[in-house]
């Protein structure tokens, strides 16, 4: 109360910044802070109250998500903070980490007695302030209001940022930076890049810089009230101000909707991520929340993609990350979405991913299952097209869609496939038209770049920021969230590809390669990962596409036989990593967000970075060898077992449901030979 | 002088409990969340701590007896049980906990038995509880 009082009366008083710590709110602050605790554990639940208690905190307690969420929802600005445990029994705290975040965008501290990387890693990637390990100390809980201030401040800025969005050239960055206000170097990084895109622009400035807008709630309806306007407009020709007219709700203002736009940019993201995954796994689209855009299963769909690629994973244990990912946030059904996203990766440069050869049966299975989900009928024709590309696994490959055809196919399944996809849908359908402009060929050497380009107006479309249809190669990464197709996320296909090896090389996929692309859902992790990264960096996309514009051209016949469609995903992946390796396919596709984010994320990418360069390495020397060996060629991309392992133990961990909505019926990752 | 000597003999407890790795130091952080106003905090922690503890007990019991192992629901009610036993101080049950993850994840049940007999008798109140009570007694 007296935070949000105060801040306001702060915003108005003085203009942009003059949030201080010095001029607190009240005299009290942080005494009073509202918080909401949430813990399965009563233990745990009474030492947190007093000692929250003791720090003058305002404490409401509640052992059930479930509970806590309707606490939230009805008292709309009623709470400052939330502290919630990861592991509850009715909902997974990642879960409720994203919902509160999309709904009510308060800052999340997440807690645990696991202290396991990967756990704290998943925390900041779904977008938590700060993890706290238990026990703990009341020391940590002392500065907590640091969170508070912090978001504040950064949706303030936020607001402020709005304007930009409806300039075409920007990209989304700085809002969805808010998400991540807790690591110092993202904050940092952001306000960074947030001045210097204040300073592009000026108008929009001056009307949100100085008010600073009450907090507005996202309430299910609000929320599908604004999903069906975007929808109507279309995702990339979604600007908050027509949103706005849309949606005709009282009361809400452009900034609002254009904060809430960022956010559900990024959440798109993230699900195309996944979805591209779930590709391969075939058809179940992810069942997006409108709610909570399910960025949670998107994200650890993602990660586990990215490390699937990578090679890192092994198909199947992409499959199980992925699908825990998944199917964490709604994604029962399955795959549908990732299906999309990642055919459009293969589109894009099919012979790009050029994934381990092996993969080739794999994805000759997964593609169909991709394509299943997708209810267009470009899902047939995508598969064929992905499999000529050889396209890497899954979703990746998309970004192959360069093909031209196949990128369109690739996107419109996309868009119409997804129920939750309505922003997907969106983002396809509109990026279809885009890319088959682009595209115009074949990805195979220049049709990549087109592809790319294409890709990347997708891309920025999605990103609700800069659009550029066609930057040739910059455009592939930006594209990297709606359809996921961007390539490079596509190694993602979840366990099945082992593709990723392939990816490296050659760049142009040869149309010949017909198995299916299979983008290996292991990308997905990182494709997550990368969308933080991604929108903070579109600029390392630009460098990406240029990587991407692929080489195709280069590799094409290599490309042929070695690349098994199956491979696809990797591609992207593998060869941004390289900076080289596949020629500028595996740049692009991993450049796609991943890829390039992974060189410059360090963080997350770090491993996947690891990951993607020794498999491209891999996959160049094998991609020549031969489709048989795909899955041989796959295993010894899996150097990081261990990572795959660690990603799997963390989501059999964390995820109860996750699993069971990772049904991704092309997936068997049985079928995986690796 | 009798006063005196129970608090003398309860000093001791508390601290053989330390020395013998029982409680570590969030224990020290619970008590000094007592307070005034709230005088029987640690009392009314560690009695929630005891009920819950036997619950998760049970719990990982009937789940260690189910064929087959589940090690991930393991995993996940250990996990609990590990938080709410840390964030008491009980450092031993703590440990326990970790051994437990750890025979979890390799998979080993015979572990498990063993391990979950010596966190009971960790847990068990009669450790702790004879501590507690003779200090609110005191107050």
């Amino acid at each position: 109360m007296h935070l949000s009082n105060g801040m306001g009366s702060m915003s108005t008083a003085s203009s942009s910044g003059a949030w201080k710590s010095g001029d607190v709110v009240t005299d009290q602050f942080p005494a009073g802070l509202r918080v909401l605790v949430v813990d399965d554990d009563p233990t745990c639940l009474m030492i947190l109250e007093r000692m929250l208690r003791t720090c003058l905190y305002e404490v409401t307690k509640c052992n059930r998500a479930e509970i806590a969420l309707s606490l939230l929802r009805e008292n709309k600005n009623g709470f400052d903070i939330v502290i919630s445990d990861v592991h509850m029994p009715d909902m997974d705290g990642f879960k409720l980490l994203e919902q509160v975040g999309l709904e009510m965008d308060l800052p999340v501290i997440m807690m645990s007695a696991d202290d396991g990387q990967s756990v704290v890693m998943k925390g900041v990637t779904h977008g938590a302030c700060d993890y706290l390990i238990k026990p703990v100390r009341i020391e940590a809980l002392k500065n907590i209001w640091q969170h508070v201030v912090r978001k504040k401040k950064n949706e303030w800025k936020d607001v402020e940022q709005s304007g930009s969005v409806e300039e075409g050239d920007r990209q989304q960055k700085p809002s969805e930076d808010a998400d991540y206000s807790s690591s110092a170097n993202e904050g940092t990084w952001k306000n960074s890049k947030r001045r210097k895109d204040e300073e592009e622009e000026t108008d929009e400035r001056d009307d949100s810089s100085t008010l600073k807008k009450p907090r507005v709630v996202w309430s299910v309806e609000l929320h599908q009230q604004f999903v069906g306007a975007v929808n109507q407009l279309g995702i990339d020709k979604a600007v908050p101000k027509k949103i706005l007219e849309l949606m005709n709700v009282p009361g809400l203002t452009r900034e609002n909707v254009a904060s809430h736009l960022q956010k559900y940019r990024l959440y798109l993201r993230r699900l195309s991520g996944v979805s591209q995954h779930q590709n391969n796994l075939g058809n179940s689209f992810m069942s997006p929340q409108e709610a909570s855009f399910g960025a949670m299963s998107s994200l650890s769909g993602l990660d586990l993609q990215t490390l699937a690629v990578t090679g890192q994973l092994p198909a199947q244990s992409l499959a199980t990350l992925q699908a825990a990912g998944l199917g964490r946030s709604t994604i029962k059904s399955g795959v549908p979405m990732p299906l999309v996203d990642q055919r459009n990766l293969f589109g894009f440069e099919n012979p790009k991913l050029r994934f381990a050869e092996g993969q080739h049966h794999l994805s000759s299975s997964k593609p169909m299952n991709l394509l299943r989900g997708i209810p267009t009928t470009m899902e047939a024709k995508q598969l064929a097209n992905l499999h000529q590309s050889a396209q890497s696994l899954g979703a990746v490959n998309m970004q192959v869609n360069a093909h031209g055809v196949q990128n369109s196919s690739l996107l419109m399944p996309v868009a119409q496939s997804q129920p939750r996809g309505q922003i997907l849908n969106e983002t396809s359908g509109n990026h279809v038209p885009r890319l088959s402009s682009s595209m115009g060929h074949p990805i195979m050497s220049n049709g990549m770049s087109s592809g790319v380009s294409g890709r990347n107006g997708i891309v920025d479309s999605g990103r609700g920021g800069g659009y550029n249809p066609m930057q040739q190669n910059s455009s592939m990464l930006n594209y990297p969230l709606n359809n996921s197709s961007q390539l490079p996320c596509n190694s993602f296909t979840l366990g099945s590809t082992p593709v990723m090896s392939s990816l490296t090389s050659k760049g142009a996929f040869p149309e010949d390669v017909n198995s299916d692309v299979k983008i290996s859902s292991g990308f997905m992790p990182s494709y997550d990962m990368f969308n933080e990264l991604q929108q903070h960096k579109s600029n390392d996309w630009d460098l990406q596409n240029v990587g991407l514009t692929f080489d195709p051209s280069q590799h094409t016949n290599s490309m042929h036989n070695s690349l098994d469609p199956s491979v696809i995903v990797h591609q992207g992946f593998s060869s941004s990593q390289r900076g080289g390796q596949s020629g500028s396919v595996g740049k692009a596709l991993f450049s796609m967000g991943e890829g390039s984010h992974l060189g410059n994320v360090q963080n997350t990418s770090q491993r996947l970075n690891g990951l993607v360069v020794d498999n491209t390495v891999r996959i160049k020397a094998e991609s020549a060898a031969d489709a048989a060996s795909q899955t041989s060629f796959f295993h010894e991309q899996y150097g990081q077992d261990d990572l795959m392992s660690a990603l799997l133990k963390q989501q059999q961990d964390g995820l109860g449901p996750a699993e069971n909505e990772f049904d991704f019926d092309g997936y068997s990752l049985d079928n995986i030979p690796v | 002088m009798e006063r005196n000597q129970l608090r003398r003999q309860v000093r001791l407890m508390r601290q053989s409990l330390f020395d013998q790795g029982f409680l570590d130091e969030q224990f020290v952080q619970l008590e000094e969340l007592q307070d005034d106003a709230n005088p029987n905090f640690v009392e009314e922690v560690a009695t929630l701590y005891y009920r819950d503890s036997s619950r998760s007990l049970q719990i990982l019991e009937q789940a260690l007896q189910r064929n087959p192992r589940d090690f991930n629901k393991l995993d996940n009610y250990m996990q609990q049980f590990k938080g709410s036993s840390s964030s008491i101080g009980a450092k031993k049950v703590k440990a326990d906990c970790q051994q437990f993850r750890e025979y979890c994840n390799a998979g080993n049940a015979e572990g498990w038995q063993g391990k979950l007999g010596q966190s009971r008798h960790h847990v068990d109140p009669s450790n702790q509880e004879s501590h507690q009570q003779p200090e609110s007694s005191l107050d």
